[in-house]
């Protein structure tokens, strides 16, 4: 799947400048190349990317809440280890209810029951990556944006801090940096003042990686609740998913066009 | 007239100033890479020391970018890769973090007097895993593989 | 009729010196305020992820819809002709800029990057009704700056009545872009409604001719200086049409959301269940900001009693800052409806589990912060007074204009 829709970072189809680059570091490979530096090698497996992400792919999750267990957490633990979200600490003199409330939280748990059924679901809940984002509308910098690829961030060099496109996300996707930080993860930069939530974990699609960490601690727990994937490509694991199941997206009434879907309830 | 006279002046003033520099600059050709960081083991940054001393925001805030809205994490001018190879390691192998006052981004910034807020969001030590990945291009920039620090490690993910 | 002159506020050093010690005092530690909760991050405010704006925001708001309502009166008087509003004006738009400062102020340094605010000045998305309310801010300002000039000097009289049309649409289009800032987001059930930015005009007119009254009277009072009751029971007619125009807004606002099923629950809580926000509602919207001060102002006698009319302008924003606080507080308080149809059991990020409501209560410093604006809007008005003509000598009935520009004294009232 990724070797399909990533091809243009292979090495076959690179923009106009990047064969010379290549057939210049082949011949001066080694010393030399400390002095000119072009930079890049390129690697047989999807390696860091070197060509601007392209709206050739969607990306997605579907949650197929039927398999997601009651009272389990590894998705959210999982988001927590690989984003240093679990690096945050109680800053001395705050307190605790309130803490929990502003500290970050990119995924979470929520557990539904229906008013006339009585039919209880549990799903996990994140940046729902919508096609208009409402996030991106509002912010008055452009620091919320949609990647080409439909991964919705939050640039945090123009980020002011002004919290609108909190206001304005109707998933309550985002949390804002309310306390200094200083040990960050060096691919998760995280800092005080500005917004930030999920991020389908970028830093794993510009190297190239398969999926999530949510996504890859579900399947180690045995559930298999989210699969992630191109939502563009009807050949990807994820769309012949949503092929054979019912799914829906929260506010569809909304018309969002959300990049998260759900199945099973 | 009296105008034109001070001008020369000026101009003449400013000549002279930046001859000197040059040969003052030339002369010590001072090193501020700081001992006991991988920099120091190496000849030359991902472009000529003078060219970083200048234009190293410019380089970082292009990349930024590129690699924000592009998803570009080849470039040799990566914030992680400065850290990776100029920060300071104690002797018992902790890294200290590079924007401290006797750093190296630190002690330079503290000395100018420009405020240095990449380290309010950045790390400012290698650290996770998949730093060696984003320090990568820059290593190999200056004819290294990768960070030594991922080698040592063991594994990166 | 004579002509209307203009001095420069002259109440004793002594005490002008104190006025502005003490509200430079509320500044400093309000500036305190702002240095502790930039240093530790919002984790010492009460905002959270849940209620993400809160105090500091309320008195942003407040201060700037003021701002454009305290232009009103120079408006009546360029726009509308009324000469009986002409005196009015320079003050009108002096405290028209004080205030639109002091709500700014406020605004930016609750920014978590406030220092980041070159950013906002120089990337703008145009997609974002905010960035748009910059541009309304900033142009007010150059617009009543430009206008309190053609006040002001000779040769800007020609130039008068059409920067005075132009203040005019321009502060209804900022009342208005800071009304869409809530009533635009689909988000959150309790925003979700144009009416907001009409509404917020409305609010805008009733606190920005309160706080101008309130204004007006005390510097007069401390100058000596005579308003008569023709002017001055204008203003509190005025002032009461103002505050019934917001009840009839309130109104319909509620109606709006009543009418469809899926309201239910949010019209039930705001109304009857809300807490902290039910209380201010019914006695800090409803009460004291509206009926308490229509009946000092339709009262016999209290109506003419310039003391009563000076409580009532009090008690005018003090619901003024209640409402605000239930429109931009409470509304985020109340759980975004993701799941209708459905109970949240469990949540892990307060989503409103069983349908509770986000907690909020202002700290120390935010609040600070918010008196901080207000005194920043007084210091500079007071400073203004005390050095610019900005003050009538008089206002006292015999010295002022006539009611309407052409026919005398014939439509008294009117305006009423």
């Amino acid at each position: 799947m990724t070797d399909h829709h990533e091809s243009n970072t292979g090495p076959a189809e690179c923009g106009p400048s990047q064969p010379d680059r290549r057939t210049f570091m082949a011949t001066a490979a080694g010393v030399t190349a400390a002095l000119v530096a072009p930079g890049v090698i390129m690697h047989s497996v999807a390696g860091p990317r070197t060509e601007a992400v392209t709206s050739d792919v969607r990306w997605g999750l579907l949650v197929d809440t039927a398999k997601c267990a009651d009272g389990c957490s590894a998705c959210i633990e999982a988001c927590d280890r690989e984003n240093g979200l679990d690096l945050q600490t109680q800053p001395s003199g705050a307190q605790p209810t309130r803490w929990e409330n502003q500290k970050s939280v990119w995924i979470r748990k929520v557990k539904l029951q229906d008013n006339q059924t009585g039919r209880v679901t549990n799903l996990p809940l994140m940046c729902q990556h919508c096609e208009h984002p409402p996030c991106v509308d509002v912010c008055p910098t452009g620091a919320s944006f949609k990647r080409a690829d439909g991964i919705v961030l939050v640039d945090r060099h123009t980020c002011i801090g002004c919290r609108y496109c909190m206001m304005a996300c109707p998933y309550k996707a985002r949390s804002f940096v309310h306390e200094v930080m200083s040990n960050q993860l060096t691919r998760v930069p995280r800092g005080k003042g500005c917004v930030e939530s999920c991020t389908l974990c970028v830093h794993r699609r510009d190297y190239g990686e398969e999926s999530t960490a949510c996504v890859d601690a579900c399947q180690a727990a045995g559930h298999e609740a989210i699969i992630f994937g191109d939502l563009k490509d009807p050949e990807s694991p994820i769309r012949m998913r949503l092929a054979e199941l019912a799914s829906r997206q929260i506010r569809e009434d909304l018309a969002l066009n959300t990049g998260v879907r759900y199945a099973g309830f | 007239m009296a105008k034109a006279v001070v001008r020369a002046g000026l101009v003449a003033v400013g000549l002279a100033w930046a001859l000197i520099a040059q040969v003052a600059l030339a002369a010590e050709m001072k090193t501020y890479v700081v001992a006991g960081s991988q920099a120091a083991t190496l000849d030359s940054c991902v472009e000529p020391t003078d060219i970083m001393r200048r234009k190293h925001m410019e380089f970082i805030q292009h990349q930024r970018d590129k690699t924000v809205h592009g998803g570009i994490r080849s470039s040799k001018h990566s914030l992680s890769g400065c850290v990776d190879c100029h920060v300071r390691d104690e002797p018992d192998g902790e890294a200290v973090p590079i924007h401290q006052k006797q750093e190296f981004c630190g002690a330079c910034h503290a000395f100018t007097a420009v405020n240095l807020n990449c380290f309010d969001c950045h790390a400012a030590v290698p650290k996770g895993p998949g730093a060696a990945l984003a320090s990568k291009a820059a290593y190999q920039a200056v004819g290294l593989e990768q960070s030594p620090r991922a080698v040592s490690d063991g594994k990166e993910h | 009729m004579k002509r209307i002159v203009y001095r420069e506020w002259r109440v004793p050093p002594a005490r002008y010196w104190s006025l502005l010690g003490i509200l430079a005092s509320v500044i400093g530690v309000a500036a305190l305020a702002f240095a502790y909760m930039e240093h530790e991050g919002h984790w010492v405010t009460g905002m959270s992820n849940s209620v993400v704006w809160g105090v500091p925001h309320v008195f942003a708001v407040f201060l700037i819809i003021s701002a454009s309502g305290a232009l009103n009166v120079a408006s009546i008087g360029t726009v509308f002709r009324k000469p009986l509003y002409k005196p009015l004006g320079r003050l009108s738009g002096l405290l028209a800029a004080a205030l639109l400062v002091g709500g700014l102020l406020v605004l930016v340094l609750d920014l978590g990057r406030p220092e980041r605010l070159v950013v906002a000045m120089t990337t703008y998305n145009f997609r974002s009704i905010f960035a748009w309310n910059i541009f309304l801010y900033t142009g007010f300002m150059a617009i009543v700056i430009a206008y309190l000039w053609s006040m002001a000097d000779r040769k800007g009289d020609p130039y008068n009545r059409a920067i005075g049309i132009v203040a005019t649409f321009w502060r209804l289009a900022l009342t208005t872009g800071t009304g869409a800032i809530f009533g635009f987001l689909v988000a959150r059930q309790a925003y979700d409604a144009a009416i907001l930015a009409p509404m917020f005009v409305v609010m805008s007119f009733a606190y920005g001719l309160a706080i101008y009254m309130l204004v007006l009277m005390f510097s007069f009072k401390e100058d000596d200086r005579p308003i008569g009751n023709r002017i001055l029971f204008r203003l509190r007619n005025l002032l009461g049409i103002f505050v019934l125009s917001v009840f009839y807004f309130t109104l319909v606002y509620h109606l709006t959301k009543l009418y469809g099923a899926k309201n239910y629950d949010l019209v039930g809580w705001l109304l009857l269940d809300g807490g902290i926000y039910t209380f201010l509602f019914w006695v800090g919207w409803v009460l004291i900001g509206g009926l308490i001060p229509l009946g000092i102002i339709y009262h016999p006698i209290h109506g003419r009693d310039r003391n009563w009319i000076a409580a009532a302008c009090g008690l005018v924003i003090v619901g003024g800052l209640s409402s605000l606080y239930v429109i931009i507080i409470g509304s985020q308080a109340y759980p975004i409806q993701m799941f209708p149809g459905q109970t949240i059991l469990e949540s892990g990020f307060f989503d409103g589990v069983q349908g509770a409501a986000s907690s909020y209560s202002p700290r120390i410093p935010e609040v600070l912060l918010g008196f901080g604006g207000v005194a920043v809007a007084l210091l500079v008005t007071a400073v203004g007074v005390r050095v610019l003509q900005f003050l009538p000598e008089s206002l006292a009935d015999e010295v002022m204009p006539p009611d309407e520009e052409a026919s005398g004294r014939a439509a008294v009232g009117a305006q009423a």
